[in-house]
């Protein structure tokens, strides 16, 4: 099983998938992140996507998880650089990610957490 | 004219085993990047199926070359579990209902060309997705 | 399979030692003859390189008993199959390519006694003919199909329109197939500009059927997905009535009716006017 890294970033974490995660992996991520949105009083969590071939089922609802619980701990979350092969693939699935946020990279994506963190103060 | 590699599924890395070996397969076949992003994730939905509903099975994954049309990846898996009482309910419920086993089933449907699935209460499942090159 | 001739490995093995016997000769013939027919498009190197290793090879399969499409000639036919290949990349006829193997004849004709091994030589050289016409189709027909997949390329352009604005402006009859590669060139497009709006235009679309209107919304739902907004403009009545008719829902993406108002929606989006746009109207 592997750990997924996070980094802190003033309020914000980020999230950087680079592997193929096992479901394992996937849920200790899940576990990690509220853990440390807690820890270090994070407003916003930034996950990159940007590496990951497949997003089946379970990564997907994973994702949905992390928006969900993240929006409870008063923390916003966006998911970033989805590849264009992945996103029709869950488009066929019929998976929705409802509730998750997404922008086409990290600037962005960050901009748009900034945004929200900026109309909150 | 065909290889049949076998993986067995008894923990969750051996669900990305799953993916990785099909997917190695689809570019040998020749298969679009989109679709061998469709066929991946289908392994992938099946292959956690046998896992956490069958308590485990193995995975039958071939290229299938038959000229002159038909090329392309071809994927069974079979387990001995406790098998699946009314496939189509299953197949449509467990899409709306978000529990896993429907979503993965339909899901993984859509995204293939062939999709074959048996079941017998008591025996065990068997299913059979496959995707061609175009 | 197709070999009508005496299934007879042994007036095989006499047309092959002949062959053999008699290899400059008609050589010498055979390439003359296919010089003439080519008038100069090949010069008589090149035709004598593609026939000495043909002959040898017919001449060796032949004395080894075997027959056009048995095993033994694997070789010589794999031989053919590229002589096929050159012969329509470089645009000749498929009677031009097929009368090159057919000239054998007449060149054992010409230079050889006419006797019982000349009509079994010229069952084998038909079918062998014969054959290197079929890799010849093959070919061309992979030639078409790369020309198909360049035309669709061409056919459906993705352009940066303002500052992270893409504009698919589509044209004529969309079948699936091309949907499909509009679909994927236009994502693809999105994160390679980081363009964040799309304007997919259809007003040169005649009709819609529904597989054309299903892809046109996983498009967007896609886009969406990746975190891009997708404006479809120019949709005309017949369309709209079609779209309703087969009751596709839109729900809540936006149409709008010209390309000029799909683009003033997508930069007002862009400015941060309003975030992630959904406005149907």
């Amino acid at each position: 099983m592997d750990r997924v890294p996070i980094l802190k970033l003033g309020d914000l974490l980020l999230v950087s998938i680079q592997v193929d995660l096992d479901d394992q992996s996937a849920l200790a991520l899940q576990e990690d992140l509220a853990q440390r949105i807690v820890n270090d009083s994070a407003h916003g969590v930034l996950i990159d996507i940007t590496a990951l071939e497949i997003v089946d089922s379970f990564i997907g609802r994973m994702l949905s998880t992390i928006a969900s619980i993240s929006a409870v701990l008063d923390a916003e979350t966006v998911v970033v650089g989805m590849r264009p092969a992945v996103a029709i693939t869950l488009v066929e699935l019929g998976l929705s990610l409802g509730g998750v946020r997404t922008a086409l990279n990290v600037d962005k994506g960050l901009a748009m957490l900034q945004r929200r963190t900026t109309i909150r103060e | 004219m065909s290889d049949l590699e076998e993986v067995e599924i008894t923990c969750d890395d051996d669900v990305v085993r799953v993916r990785q070996a099909v997917r190695a397969i689809a570019v040998a076949a020749g298969l679009s990047l989109v679709d061998q992003t469709k066929i991946v994730t289908a392994a992938s939905e099946i292959a956690r199926n046998t896992l956490l509903y069958a308590g485990g099975g193995v995975a039958q994954l071939e290229l299938v070359d038959e000229p002159p049309s038909r090329r392309g990846v071809r994927a069974t898996f079979v387990d001995d579990g406790p098998g699946i009482r009314d496939v189509d309910q299953a197949m449509t419920d467990g899409f709306t209902s978000g529990n896993g086993l429907g979503l993965g089933l339909s899901g993984a449907r859509r995204l293939s060309d062939e999709f074959t699935i048996e079941s017998t209460v008591g025996a065990g499942t068997r299913v059979c997705i496959a995707k061609w090159s175009r | 399979m197709l070999c009508p001739m005496a299934n007879d490995g042994g007036t095989a093995a006499r047309v092959g030692s002949m062959l053999r016997a008699n290899r400059e000769q008609l050589l010498g013939r055979w390439v003359q003859l296919i010089d003439e027919a080519l008038r100069g498009r090949l010069t008589t190197p090149e035709i004598e390189g593609d026939c000495a290793p043909l002959l040898d090879a017919f001449a060796a399969a032949l004395e080894s008993g075997a027959l056009t499409r048995h095993e033994g000639f694997d070789q010589a036919r794999a031989m053919l199959s590229e002589l096929a290949r050159d012969r329509a990349r470089m645009g000749f006829s498929p009677s031009e390519t097929a009368a090159t193997v057919f000239a054998l004849k007449q060149a054992a004709l010409d230079v050889l006694d006419v006797d019982s091994e000349y009509v079994a030589l010229s069952t084998i050289v038909d079918d062998l003919a014969l054959f290197t016409f079929e890799s010849y189709v093959a070919a061309r027909e992979t030639v078409i199909g790369e020309l198909a997949e360049q035309l669709l390329e061409l056919s459906t352009p993705v352009i940066k329109l303002w500052d992270g604005v893409l504009a698919v402006p589509l044209v004529g009859t969309l079948d699936s197939a091309r949907t499909q590669v509009v679909m994927e060139k236009l994502l693809q497009t999105l994160v390679d500009t980081g363009c964040d709006h799309a304007i997919i235009d259809i007003t040169g679309v005649p009709a819609v059927d529904t597989q054309v209107a299903q892809h046109l919304l996983k498009t967007v739902v896609a886009a969406r997905l990746m975190g891009a907004e997708c404006v479809i403009s120019g949709i005309r009545p017949q369309i709209a009535q079609t779209i309703v008719a087969l009751g596709i829902e839109f729900g809540d993406i936006a149409t709008k009716a010209t390309l000029a108002d799909a683009l003033k929606l997508a930069i007002g989006a862009g400015t941060g006017a309003v975030d992630g746009n959904r406005s149907a109207s």
